[in-house]
């Protein structure tokens, strides 16, 4: 997963020993992750598609002794599918937080603002229970259930979350570090509250119901209790983006990100447009946000404001820190960790938060950097390579 | 286009032209005056040292033609164009590149990663462009891949924008670093470099974006004799291959060796301009600034 090239460089077919030498070469301390950019290419693709494969099988999973991973082995235990949607709905956010704060070096303390955005705008728009479809059934005569189809509210919710990221980011991204936490912070509990006060859109405290789901091939489908399908649904959502968000991490704006995150001054004097590349980031966050706030409405069938509360914003915030801001595979990490493993031991549910501040600390003191901190070292490898193509072909 | 910095070489030392003009500029900070009514040029294809002590206002100057700071009244042009007042990267765009006094790189980004930022300056790809890479261009023939059926499919689709400006920046990259001659540790990050590395690879990063005028901040501060001799060697070349250059430096002996021009700064204010060894005559700038035995006695 970790380096997808473009598809006319994967022709050109790099041989094997070459990239192993290179990252064996007099550096200490390869771990798993350095060992695996450094693959060739041939040797990547099988071991991507295999994690992929295993991926897709997990709902399924019954041979012991991996069963165990399972949520749903006691009584009482959550639906095991239901909570590997959730994971990935979850990695998804840790994605599109890591963009914002991991590459770009802002802090989003709000980000749970875009989450709800996008499921309120797929609410508000798809369900015919919501004020705004019964009005505009009403005012152009559509009939009773009219309400907004679920393929034509993606680009709906993805234009509003854009357009939300946008317009926050315009007047706030001039602030720095702290202050611009605060705002963003200020930016989640508004949008909260207005899911809560606004009735007149979102129905208040009592939520709207019957969101729409995705065209099923059966019916039935993609039913709530379907978890499975859901799950297999976000996944495949999950790898597109990681795919897409790959390709700007690995292009001219990533590296304007990090310049931005190391130093915002020379690279603005660099000729990098700070502000365009920090709204961009922005919304691009806000954008993936939304895409995992939909999905979840979707599947809840079901949206109402405490959903929403401020706490799930630290939550994300620290799924990628403690993943490792900056690394993909890392706040993904982070992500799973944090969703999955408070269900699997649900039966000591009373010392959750008694252990996610000593997994905190913990962290903190042993791997400030994160699980999987960004290294960066799978670049370097690939520079080198080219490099020593270079060299050979100038002399 | 890499080639282009390294080959437009037809301006000799101050070929006459001024490329840079710094008009009556002046600078406050509420009651403290930084710059008062500065008036200077730059001639194309000079290498003009600005001197002065501590606190005379230089990297101040820099900062105003860098567009960090906006003039008070007064104006800078650039090869005819009002650059004080417009955003930093704008007036990177239109030339004019910069080092700090303070290495300011991009600490963990390697060497490379670095210099690429710099030469991103000059590409266009953006958000959609790299996400979607749609734009096609059509590839010329030193650009197309050897493999056959690489090569047919990038002769029939064209290449995205995205990989041919990621090619030429990797290209440009390797180019500069070579020129400064760090290229051995190319993919180290900066901040694993050591000192001299690291200023070195501010200048390269710095020329990458291919400037018309190139501003060095104190860039032998912490050399070494021999690495001093070394990069007045490097700034000659750079203002060879058709560069400008303007040099702030404390050590005198660097700045009469490598410079073809002076202007003196103290308390904000130009107290003397000329040949360096007119300047180093001047009772008032050694008043200022040579009689002072803590700057001299490092010269």
């Amino acid at each position: 997963m970790s380096d997808m090239k473009e598809p006319a460089t994967d022709v050109v077919a790099e041989p094997a020993d070459e990239g192993r030498k290179a990252g064996f070469m007099g550096l200490p301390s390869l771990g798993i992750a350095d060992r695996f950019a450094n693959l060739p290419t041939w040797a990547k693709l099988p071991i991507v598609l295999l994690l992929v494969a295993f991926a897709f099988y997990l709902p399924n999973l019954n041979i012991l002794p991996f069963a165990y991973v399972r949520t749903d082995l006691t009584s009482g235990g959550s639906d095991w599918g239901g909570v590997l949607f959730v994971v990935v709905i979850y990695m998804i956010v840790a994605i599109g937080l890591n963009v914002v704060i991991g590459l770009a070096g802002l802090l989003d303390l709000g980000y749970i603002g875009f989450y709800a955005l996008g499921a309120y705008s797929v609410a508000i728009f798809g369900s015919p229970s919501s004020p705004i479809t019964q009005k505009i059934a009403e005012r152009f005569d559509l009939g009773e259930g009219w309400a907004v189809p679920f393929v034509a509210c993606i680009p709906i919710a993805l234009g509003i979350a854009l357009a939300a990221g946008v317009t926050l980011g315009a007047p706030t991204l001039r602030l720095r570090g702290d202050y611009l936490a605060i705002v963003t912070m200020g930016f989640g509990e508004i949008i909260r509250i207005l899911s809560r006060n606004l009735d007149g859109v979102t129905l208040g405290p009592k939520g709207i119901t019957s969101v729409p789901r995705p065209p099923e091939p059966s019916e039935g489908f993609f039913s709530s209790i379907e978890s499975a399908h859901w799950y297999w649904l976000a996944l495949c959502v999950l790898i597109l983006l990681i795919f897409l968000t790959r390709r700007l991490e690995n292009s001219r704006v990533g590296r304007g990100w990090l310049a931005i995150r190391e130093d915002e001054d020379a690279a603005a004097v660099m000729g990098v447009n700070a502000f365009k590349f920090k709204l961009w980031a922005f919304a691009i966050g806000a954008t993936l946000g939304a895409i995992a706030g939909l999905l979840f409405a979707s599947k809840q069938s079901y949206v109402e404001p405490t959903g929403f509360a401020l706490n799930l914003s630290f939550l994300f915030v620290a799924m990628v820190v403690i993943g490792g801001s900056g690394n993909m595979v890392g706040v993904m990490l982070g992500a799973f960790l944090i969703t999955y493993l408070p269900e699997r031991f649900r039966e000591f549910q009373d010392w959750r938060p008694f252990a996610f501040g000593v997994a905190m600390v913990a962290v903190m003191v042993l791997r400030p950097q994160g699980l999987v901190p960004s290294r960066r070292r799978a670049r370097e490898f690939e520079d080198r390579k080219h490099e020593a193509e270079e060299a050979a072909a100038d002399v | 286009m890499s080639e282009q910095t390294m080959e437009t070489g037809t301006h000799k030392a101050g070929s006459g032209d001024a490329l840079l003009v710094v008009d009556n500029v002046t600078l406050r900070f509420g009651g403290v005056v930084a710059l008062n009514e500065v008036k200077f040029e730059i001639k194309k294809g000079e290498i003009l040292g600005l001197i002065g002590p501590n606190g005379a206002g230089k990297t101040t100057c820099f900062n105003v033609m860098t567009g960090v700071y906006t003039p008070t009244s007064g104006e800078i042009r650039f090869d005819g164009t009002k650059v004080s007042g417009i955003k930093p990267h704008k007036i990177n765009a239109l030339g004019i590149a910069r080092t700090f006094q303070n290495i300011r790189l991009f600490p963990e980004m390697t060497a490379m990663e670095n210099v690429m930022v710099g030469a991103d300056a000059r590409h266009k790809t953006s958000v959609l462009g790299a996400l979607f890479r749609l734009y096609r261009v059509r590839p010329k023939e030193h650009e197309l891949p050897d493999n056959g059926f690489a090569r047919t499919m990038a002769k029939t689709f064209g290449i995205s924008r995205h990989t041919l400006e990621e090619r030429a920046g990797r290209k440009k990259a390797m180019e500069m670093l070579r020129f400064v001659g760090i290229a051995d540790r190319a993919h180290e990050l900066a901040r694993n470099l050591p000192y001299g590395y690291q200023r070195r690879l501010e200048i390269a990063r710095a020329l990458a974006t291919e400037p018309k005028l190139l501003c060095l901040d104190e860039p032998a501060a912490g050399f070494n004799p021999a690495e001093k001799a070394d990069l007045m060697n490097l700034i000659r070349r750079i203002r060879d291959s058709g560069l400008t250059v303007l040099l702030i430096e404390h050590d005198m002996k660097l700045v009469m060796g490598v410079t073809d021009r002076l202007v003196v700064l103290e308390f904000g204010q130009k107290i003397a301009e000329g040949l360096p060894e007119e300047v180093a005559r001047n009772p008032k700038v050694i008043a200022a600034y040579l009689g002072e035995p803590d700057d001299a006695a490092q010269a």
